[in-house]
């Protein structure tokens, strides 16, 4: 019993084994065929059989069921509905103002999102670079991280508290004269807040990837600008900023894939009717119209509407960044 | 001449630099600072706009007040259980998948890591979700919180990398002294992954501890929300066990009491921070190679 495992486990006894005499098999490469695979990696393959399950039950189902978007879905009926009403539901988003106005707030805030927050590790990860007491370093990267670690519903409470009438912001205003004012419930105030939170929230975490790239940077390279006299900002603007470059078009790649997956939770958690006007996102309609009013379809369909941009998004970045600098994902 | 003029450039640089991530820090700690202010402080001073960044009319009151609550420490226990059993499914998961993943010589591989891969750049969305573990009755339950999240893809690649960086001589060893696949990876390879174990374990107790949202669209009973939940209901204003009246005095101890319950919910977090904060960085590190 246990001989027969050692020559299946070992990948070459085992094909050697099975291989047989004909001169054509044994040239073939190990685990041609399906059947081979099977025998020989089969405690392998069982080992995945849990997490397959997994992505086909919580992530590929959901994909399947966003047909619903096609079905007239009545809540207590059929889970997937009951009867085929085509692109009704898509007709219907897209005559709706309502979707169009969040619409451009979805792609307002992914795009000052974008701006604001994906630049500024760059800046941070090349000023700690710089830096040459390792211990300040790590005290500054250690403190930097720490939002990041945070429940959204914590960073949400923050916010709130120091905007709040009695916060430390409105002590400031009044300690200049200024009336306080109740910054959550303006509309006007929603996006600054929510994209400077943002980058509170990110932008030390988002270094670490840029220092370890900086890592890489040949010290050689260093040494030959400073001995043609290059400052420290031009050793920055000259070596150390084409060294991170695949990694910078990578992360935008990604962000911009992510771009219209603005902070639901964030947004869910920040805003209320009174900012409405610039705080509302798809994302939060279709939550409010799913979850909450039990327009399934309709939001299905919104919330397919809004994958597809984004899959199209990622590809498209990444078949640009490939042809512009032969940097892509995959 | 030349010299002096680059090193005063190089002092220049040196100050501007320090100024700035001196800024970094405070701006960062500043808030965390305050709530723990806010938390300590009498709800007289808070609401007059005093507490800044010292506690004024120290007071532990606040302190006493959520811990009195028993549905605060229900959810809190509620939290604790979550993450543990979230994190512990999520291990074996991603470790198994991950493991199988690193084989290259598997037929098959790229198919399974395609499968896992696409699910970053696309998913069902919000409304089936919802449907989808509605009609699996796993509302009100455990399961809507600890199984939907069980593989984060970006975990699995991590760990998956790691694994890859395993000298196959060692597994191919014990092959032949005929250990199982299943040995190999219990008795060789986790022994010799305890690094990335810890990283991924912390990521996920960390996500797990935060999440919010999944508890708050899959749980109707009070009694069943993780604490973060309930800090959610806090101060979206909504009234919890122990009545938050509306008169003045008992808004200003809601104010309160949304400071300490934040403090207490961050707390464990920021007591691992320090010793743990290197795992995370080296977790991403490796993702960040892999990627």
């Amino acid at each position: 019993m246990s001989t027969t495992k050692a020559i299946d486990a070992s990948p070459d006894a085992g094909d050697l084994r099975r291989a047989g005499p004909g001169p054509a098999r044994a040239h073939r490469p190990p685990g041609r065929t399906w059947r081979q695979a099977l025998r020989r990696d089969w405690q392998l393959y069982s080992l995945a059989i849990l997490p397959l399950l997994f992505f086909v039950v919580f992530r590929y189902l959901p994909m399947l069921g966003n047909v619903i978007a096609f079905r007239k879905f009545r809540p207590g009926g059929g889970v997937l509905g009951e009867e085929w009403v085509g692109l009704r539901y898509v007709r219907m988003f897209l005559g709706d103002p309502s979707f169009w106005h969040v619409f451009t707030n979805t792609v307002v805030l992914g795009a000052l999102t974008l701006l604001f927050c994906f630049p500024m590790p760059i800046v941070l990860a090349l000023l700690l670079n710089e830096l040459r007491g390792r211990r300040v370093k790590r005290f500054v990267q250690s403190v930097s991280y720490l939002p990041h670690f945070l429940s959204m519903v914590v960073v949400a409470g923050l916010v709130m508290e120091l905007l709040s009438v009695d916060g430390p912001v409105n002590q400031v205003l009044r300690a200049l004269g200024d009336d306080p004012i109740a910054f959550l419930q303006e509309a006007g105030w929603f996006r600054t807040i929510y994209v400077s939170s943002e980058m509170w929230q990110t932008v030390g975490w988002g270094t670490i990837i840029y220092l370890a790239a900086l890592t890489t940077v040949d010290d050689q390279l260093y040494e030959a600008a400073r001995i043609d006299g290059a400052s420290r900002w031009r050793q920055i603007w000259h070596v150390a900023l084409p060294g991170i470059r695949p990694t910078a078009v990578t992360l935008l790649i990604l962000n911009i894939g992510t771009f219209m997956a603005v902070g639901f939770e964030k947004v869910l958690l920040l805003y209320n009717p009174l900012t409405y006007p610039t705080a509302d996102v798809i994302s939060t309609y279709l939550y409010r119209m799913g979850i909450i009013s039990n327009s399934f379809s309709y939001a299905a369909a919104i919330g397919l509407f809004e994958a597809l941009i984004g899959l199209g998004l990622v590809l498209s970045a990444n078949l640009i960044s490939r042809r512009t600098v032969g940097t892509s994902l995959w | 001449m030349v010299t002096v003029d680059r090193t005063r450039g190089r002092q220049v640089f040196r100050v501007v630099n320090a100024v700035v991530l001196t800024g970094v820090v405070l701006v960062t700690l500043y808030p965390f600072v305050n709530i723990v202010a806010r938390s300590l402080s009498d709800e007289f001073a808070i609401r007059a706009g005093k507490v800044n960044l010292v506690p004024v009319g120290f007071t532990f009151r606040t302190y006493e007040f959520v811990a009195s609550d028993p549905t605060f420490w229900t959810n809190y226990r509620n939290t604790v259980v979550y993450t543990v059993v979230a994190t512990a499914i999520a291990m074996l998961m991603t470790t198994c998948y991950a493991y199988v993943l690193s084989k290259r010589h598997l037929k098959g591989r790229t198919f399974l890591i395609g499968v896992a891969v696409f699910t970053m750049f696309f998913s069902g969305g919000l409304i089936p979700n919802y449907v989808l573990i509605s009609s699996l009755g796993m509302k009100d339950t455990i399961w809507a919180i600890v199984l939907p999240n069980a593989i984060s893809v970006f975990n699995l690649l991590v760990m998956k990398a790691f694994f890859e960086g395993i000298p196959a001589e060692l597994e191919e060893a014990a092959a032949i002294d005929g250990m199982s696949t299943y040995g190999i990876l219990l008795r060789i390879v986790l022994p010799l992954s305890k690094a990335v174990i810890a990283t991924m374990v912390l990521f996920y107790a960390v996500s797990f501890w935060n999440s919010w949202f999944p508890a708050f669209l899959y749980m109707t009973q009070s009694d069943l929300f993780p604490v973060t939940v309930y800090l959610r209901n806090l101060i979206a204003g909504a009234t919890t066990g122990t009545s938050v009246g509306a008169d003045a005095t008992d808004m200003t101890v809601a104010t309160n009491i949304k400071a300490v319950t934040m403090v207490l919910t961050v707390l464990p977090i920021l007591t691992i921070y320090p010793f743990v904060q290197r795992y995370f960085v080296k977790g991403v590190m490796l993702g960040a190679v892999k990627g």
